[in-house]
């Protein structure tokens, strides 16, 4: 796919602070997911991952640093959110719903008749033939996931941000999607997921970052998921403290970061932080 | 028999206006109606024609009773309530409801004031109920242009407009229509309000958006069902508020909404999709 093998398509955090009321959730962030990767991104609870994602989307603005995106326009990145804000009441089929993901080759007024094999084809590759005609209220929790990630799927996007994509699908159709995600990988584009199953992440993951508000660790999986960082992710991911004193780090200019790989990640020992007073 | 629904459009040319300027606001405010229920704003559009008041009142200080004055305060008045109760709903925490709600009855708290400090109460019984039966050319133009104006931009602006009622988060992040769709489908409500506010008053310029379009969920399952039976209930009740108006002298604006008021409750009742009636026959459940 043409689209997939144009230069750029990297996502490049400098110094990046994403958070609320002031408060960090993701606290400077620096590094680079390389175009093409398959990276996982685990941490406990309150850890950040959703943040992140949503500060990639733009849904949030950083309140210090910045992600920036070289070579990728708006339109080029898929999004499953966690929770998805759809109203579930309105009377819309599946097969409306799913083709949604056609908005950039189809816009508010082409034709999807052209498209409408592509969108079965999606509906196929999720198990969801059949289904075209029903109401999107009719469906379970983990149908409408299976939906949305067809929709994902024919957003045709060269990065690709799935937060927890398996939560609340059965485990024969969680390997049916992992395939699909395997395939983005396979066919160049980058994916970012949000995962709990560690296991599934050390199966199918081949780079990972361990976040805990800062990040603890980031590379191959391998060598991210050991016991040691995985105990230190827990310590570090404090309760949100009303008092935490102003952060006195070095502003994220101070940091050198240019597009390197995954083995730079640790560079925040050099700043030490008052937050878990 | 024919000739008790005919009789007094054949007679009457005020009749015969008022016949068209309904059919006009019906067709355009109806499906307006769909989309406002479905995205549960209902609410907001009884709030919005409150937010007209004070603009049409300005009008009418400036103009006396002037239809294109009253029609262009009230415009602006409330496309800026509407622009400024997004934009607040958008840029801080309150949700679009609460800051709607905040700048409504700022709005119409100045509109009484305005309306009581200089106008007499028969003025005031105009601007709330209306002038349905004194429907001359520049208002039937008007009617006409606004429903023109509704269907063409709902047509235009149809599947962002689906797509931001289903799930705005995904509009957001494939493009930038979001923002744009909203504020324009705004604008179609307050044009519309505004286009009732001639012909039945603002109290009851929700009436023929509002009501149609909630009686259509008991006939149609999906939006292409729900606008055209959303438009053939509007329609059916201008006809009969008309006519009931007509034979027994009554206000014509109420009758009007009263008799949508029992098509909603006749279609709650009787209606194919979910109708009180059909829920105390006993029907079996499916195989699968």
């Amino acid at each position: 796919m043409s689209a997939v093998s144009a230069p750029g398509g990297a996502l490049v955090f400098r110094g990046l602070t994403l958070g609320y009321a002031r408060h960090p959730a993701v606290h400077h962030l620096d590094g680079t997911v390389p175009t093409g990767s398959l990276t996982a991104v685990v941490g406990p609870n309150g850890a950040g991952k959703s943040t992140l994602l949503k500060g990639i989307m733009g849904e949030i603005a950083p309140l210090e640093g910045a992600v920036v995106r070289p070579g990728l326009a708006r339109h080029d990145i898929a999004y499953l959110p966690q929770a998805a804000e759809i109203d579930r009441a309105f009377p819309i089929g599946v097969f409306d719903l799913v083709a949604m993901g056609l908005w950039r080759r189809v816009g508010a007024w082409r034709p999807l008749k052209a498209h409408r094999a592509a969108v079965e084809a999606a509906l196929a590759a999720v198990g969801l033939t059949g289904f075209e005609r029903r109401p999107i209220g009719t469906l379970s929790g983990g149908q409408l996931r299976r939906a949305l990630f067809a929709r994902v799927l024919l957003q045709d996007a060269r990065v690709i941000l799935l937060d927890e994509p398996f939560a609340a699908i059965d485990s024969r159709t969680t390997y049916e999607l992992l395939a699909l995600v395997r395939g983005w990988h396979a066919e160049g584009r980058t994916v970012v997921a949000v995962l709990h199953d560690l296991d599934q992440v050390a199966r199918h993951f081949p780079a990972t970052l361990l976040l805990a508000r800062e990040a603890v660790a980031w590379g191959p999986t391998a060598e991210v998921l050991t016991a040691d960082n995985l105990r230190r992710a827990r310590r570090l991911c404090e309760a949100w403290d009303e008092e935490a004193p102003v952060c006195r780090a070095p502003a994220a200019a101070a940091h050198d970061h240019g597009a390197h790989g995954p083995p730079d990640h640790l560079s925040h020992d050099h700043h030490t932080h008052g937050h878990a007073a | 028999m024919i000739d008790v629904l005919t009789a007094p459009f054949v007679e009457f040319a005020f009749m015969r206006r008022a016949l068209a300027g309904c059919v006009a606001l019906s067709v355009g405010a109806a499906p307006v109606g769909v989309f406002l229920t479905l995205r549960r704003m209902s609410l907001m559009s009884e709030a919005m024609s409150h937010a007209i008041l004070p603009g049409a009142a300005v009008g009418f200080l400036w103009a006396g009773l002037s239809l294109p004055a009253m029609t262009l305060g009230g415009l602006v008045a409330g496309l800026a309530v509407a622009l400024l109760s997004g934009v607040v709903a958008r840029s801080t925490v309150l949700r679009e409801d609460a800051s709607l709600a905040a700048f409504y009855l700022i709005s119409l708290a100045a509109g009484v004031l305005l309306i009581s400090a200089r106008g007499s109460s028969i003025d005031l019984l105009h601007i709330l109920f209306g002038t349905v039966l004194a429907l001359d050319d520049d208002a039937l133009l008007l009617l006409g242009g606004i429903s023109t104006v509704t269907l063409a931009g709902l047509a235009v602006a149809y599947r962002p407009l689906v797509m931001e009622c289903v799930d705005p988060l995904f509009l957001r992040s494939v493009g930038r229509a979001s923002g744009p769709v909203h504020y324009a489908f705004l604008a179609l409500v307050v044009l519309n309000l505004v286009g009732g506010f001639a012909a039945l008053g603002t109290l009851l310029a929700v009436g023929l958006m509002l009501l149609p379009a909630i009686a259509a969920r008991f006939w149609a399952l999906d939006l292409t069902g729900l606008m055209p039976a959303a438009v053939i209930l509007a329609l059916a009740a201008s006809v009969a508020g008309l006519l009931v108006s007509y034979y027994a002298g009554l206000p014509t604006g109420p009758a009007i909404v009263l008799s949508a008021g029992v098509l909603y409750v006749a279609s709650m009742l009787l209606g194919p999709r979910g109708g009180l009636v059909w829920r105390l026959l006993p029907s079996r459940h499916l195989e699968a």
